[in-house]
């Protein structure tokens, strides 16, 4: 199972049913395919960074599930044909995470060893200041 | 001369250089020492979904701004090189932006 990102926009012309019928079409090709979705959600109205298909603007929407590429290929298929869709996008997650974890992983490690020797080390910084303190 | 920028946290200390290219180059100033952004945030995933963050990085005219001026180390701006490209994709960040 990999992890995929599916972020893609609709006109802001389009009755909020179409977007929300749209939307749980899409969800049920991963659900009886096997899948497991995540999260669906609406990201809001956007400007466009450019003009796609003579807009301006655009509704964004998520989905992030887990599942194979024949879902993939089925969603993408859906929304090559979909009217209102403008433009959509699908990002592979999984391997990207497990990196980002590794990174993380490896930091905490690092910062482990830099503390275990800090309490030792003040009162040796400034010896100076320790035997003013104590006289 | 002492006009530096230091905002206290560890590792930012101001990196002294040399101005001009040596012809003139009399005329020493500090300049803040450069810290990766994502380092110091400590941010492992870099998201094509957030725009704040990745304007930051890309020009006026939409470029993707350097390392070198940017301060971004090498793994993060590989990240967010690949972050910035897919925004584009999608539409959340121009291409090419008119001035």
């Amino acid at each position: 199972m990999r992890k995929y990102e599916l972020i893609f926009i609709v006109r802001t012309d389009v009755p909020e049913e179409d977007v929300e019928k749209l939307l749980t079409q899409l969800q049920g090709v991963v659900t009886t395919a096997g899948g497991k979705i995540e999260k669906a959600e609406k990201m809001g109205r956007r400007r466009l960074a450019y003009r796609v298909r003579r807009q301006r603007e655009g509704l964004y929407l998520l989905l992030v599930f887990e599942g194979s590429g024949d879902m993939v290929k089925e969603l993408e298929r859906r929304l090559k044909v979909a009217d209102p869709v403008i433009k959509f996008m699908t990002v592979r997650t999984d391997e990207e995470l497990k990196r980002a974890e590794k990174m993380k992983a490896a930091r905490v490690r690092q910062e482990s060893k830099k503390r275990r020797p800090k309490p030792a080390a003040p009162p040796a910084i400034f010896p100076a200041e320790a035997e003013a303190a104590q006289a | 001369m002492a006009t530096t920028r230091n905002t206290g946290a560890s590792g930012e200390r101001p990196a002294r250089r040399e101005g001009g290219s040596g012809s003139g180059g009399r005329k020493q100033y500090f300049r803040r020492r450069k810290v990766c952004k994502f380092c110091e945030e400590k941010i492992d995933v870099v998201d094509y979904k957030e725009v704040r963050l990745m304007e930051q990085f890309v020009s006026e005219r939409g470029k993707i701004l350097p390392r070198r001026l940017t301060g971004t180390c090498s793994p993060h701006q590989h990240l967010l090189t690949a972050a910035i490209k897919r925004a584009r994709n999608i539409a959340l960040l121009p291409f090419a932006s008119e001035m």
